[in-house]
């Protein structure tokens, strides 16, 4: 063991990038997830390893290739990353036991499914262990080829148009991130993200020009990877068309991800030169955080194919977390950073939900799925309390996290933001509501008289999930406490 | 006058902008899948040259060490890019191929025409 440990960095990539190609090499789709599986519930093992030692020892550096930093790509684990890390791959192994018989049901890939979740997975877990700023633009390709064909695997033949037009749009961020980071390495002459940080605060105020730019293109490239609201319009066909696992597992990662690139060169990098708070970068993402959190609930509530609603809720949700950056105080932060894990934790739950009601009835229209809360209980019941923690019920996950957005936006002493948040809210409570009534209260639809409960392999990840939405809303331990903490650090070497 | 020295002196920056606004707006413009594609690898090579020029430093050769050399141009943009044409490659592959999907299920690469027949069914 010891002699792995140093070496747990690169592990988390290097592991399911071997997985995939070996997953790539398998014909058949059950030896495919049995290696999936394996893999995916060795990642939050390792994560969780680094996770501790952070919280003991500080953070971790490792040179790759032994190449010292900033010569070499470092990857370095500081108590965010370990916390982001800790959460894509809770999530991404949780979901996994699912795969099985809904990806069988839903497309024809087989083992190339897990090759390519796997793929992703890695992508992922690479953009957030990096310290370098090209590495994480390599990784973010990875994760972002991979999730197109993970998208054009959904049998609808619409999957394919939805995943062709993320393919245009996610490249066109992709590319808008590495402009940024081409101005950012003219003016400094640095990747390593810590060193860009250092002289940065040098190189700004005789270049402010070039590096304003390169914080536009990044926040824009970014911003759309993380489907900020006007820059969202991917976000939803390619929710709704893409098989049921990879919507639950893009949901609690992807966007996450991209969320944890943001803060990164917001608070990690630039914060440290400009005055993060005299910038209207600041003033138009709370901006744009309420318009996300008003259109898109809005247009949620007359959504009839139930994961389009979610996904536009989560569009909604993501700006809640851009709202806390917005905010760039201590409780605001900390509100994005539990927001991110939390919502998460919900989205994943209900898109399993529906994952498991797809399986049984073929459909996730609303009108089929009347009265369908009686044929599958516990299921139906995990979509309550996943709903509730969205709507942001005390006890609930979702509550803490708003609980601390509000108190960030009281301690900007604006009441309107409190309101907001507050009114908002409320939206969330009709478009959960309706589906509450609908599975609960209504006569069985025909189709919903067909349905039985979840298959156990199903029930288990979706009971895990809605149970840690509850948990997470009871304990803060884990997620409160090291999201103030990361707060504390990302705030304090700023400006 | 300042203006045009000022733009003659940094011409390989016009170029980079010219390509990347060009790129661009094909990708916004035009209706075909194809098109679309060849827009978003245009975009992308322009920035290929924002990393690789100022790499260069007139007069400087490639970094050999060796006493009869001076001066040197930078690799590490070279490095960079490679890596970024490699994904590049990765992109257009793949975004080639979802057209060739498209067209068979759809029989056209028309985005009009296909947004017409994905709302039919």
């Amino acid at each position: 063991m010891t002699a792995i440990t140093p070496h747990l960095p690169v592990l988390q990539v290097v592991v399911p990038l071997i997985g995939a190609f070996l997953a790539g090499l398998l014909r058949r789709g059950t030896s495919g997830f049995l290696l999936a599986l394996a893999v995916s519930w060795l990642m939050p093992i390792i994560a969780g390893a680094m996770l501790y030692q952070t919280l003991t020892s500080g953070p971790i550096s490792y040179h790759l290739g032994g190449w010292e930093p900033p010569y070499g790509i470092e990857y370095r684990v500081d108590l965010f990353n370990a916390f982001v890390l800790m959460l894509v791959s809770s999530v991404g192994a949780v979901i996994m036991p699912f795969a099985r018989r809904s990806i069988a049901f839903e497309t024809d890939a087989g083992a190339w499914f897990y090759c390519m979740y796997l793929l992703c997975l890695a992508g992922l877990l690479g953009i957030t262990v990096t310290g370098d700023a090209f590495n994480a633009f390599v990784f973010l390709e990875i994760s972002s080829l991979s999730t197109y064909v993970l998208i054009a695997l959904g049998r609808d033949r619409r999957a394919l148009l939805s995943a062709f037009q993320y393919l245009i749009m996610g490249t066109i961020g992709a590319t808008f991130y590495i402009i940024g980071v081409g101005l950012i390495y003219l003016v400094t002459g640095s990747l390593n993200m810590q060193d860009i940080a250092a002289r940065l605060v040098d190189a700004f105020p005789t270049q402010s020009r070039p590096v304003m730019a390169a914080l536009a293109f990044i926040a824009v490239g970014v911003g759309l990877k993380l489907a900020m609201f006007p820059l969202h319009v991917w976000l939803p066909n390619a929710y709704a068309y893409a098989p049921s696992v990879a919507t639950a597992f893009l949901a609690g990662t992807a966007t996450k991800v991209a969320i944890y690139l943001l803060i990164r060169f917001f608070y990690g990098i630039f914060g440290h030169a400009i005055d993060f708070r005299a910038l209207t970068v600041t003033a138009l993402i709370i901006g744009l955080s309420i318009a996300a959190m008003f259109i898109a609930s809005f247009i949620a509530v007359f959504e009839t194919n139930l994961k389009r609603m979610l996904a536009y809720s989560s569009v909604a949700q993501i700006g809640y977390i851009t709202l806390g950056i917005g905010l760039a105080n201590q409780n605001g932060l900390t509100g994005s950073i539990v927001h991110l894990a939390n919502h998460a934790v919900m989205k994943a739950a209900l898109f399993l939900v529906l994952g498991a009601v797809f399986f049984r009835i073929g459909s996730v229209k609303l009108h089929d799925l009347s009265g369908i809360g009686h044929r599958m209980p516990l299921t139906m019941t995990a979509f309550v309390i996943g709903g509730l923690g969205i709507i942001g019920t005390p006890g609930t996950a979702g509550f803490i996290s708003k609980w601390y957005l509000a108190l960030g936006a009281f301690n900007e002493g604006s009441w309107p933001l409190l309101l907001v948040i507050v009114v908002s809210s409320l939206i969330a409570v009709i478009y959960i509501g309706r589906v509450v009534e609908v599975a609960w209260f209504r006569e069985e639809s025909p189709l919903a008289a067909t349905a039985r409960e979840a298959p156990l392999d199903m029930l288990v990840p979706i009971m895990v999930l809605a149970a840690a939405t509850i948990y997470f809303g009871i304990d803060t331990r884990a997620t409160a406490s090291i999201a103030s903490q990361v707060a504390a650090m990302l705030l304090g070497g700023l400006r | 006058m300042r203006e045009l020295q000022l733009i003659a002196g940094h011409y390989n920056y016009v170029a980079t902008m010219f390509l990347m606004m060009a790129g661009l707006y094909i990708v916004v413009a035009r209706g075909n899948m194809v098109k679309k594609m060849v827009g978003l690898s245009i975009f992308q090579t322009s920035v290929y040259l924002l990393y690789i020029a100022p790499g260069k430093i007139i007069g400087g050769t490639a970094p050999i060490i060796d006493p009869i050399f001076k001066v040197y141009s930078n690799p590490l943009p070279h490095v960079l890019i490679l890596t970024a044409i490699v994904v590049g490659v990765a992109t257009l592959a793949l975004g080639m191929a979802l057209v060739v999907r498209i067209n068979e299920t759809y029989g056209t690469i028309e985005e009009d025409e296909i947004f017409a027949k994905a709302d039919e069914k």
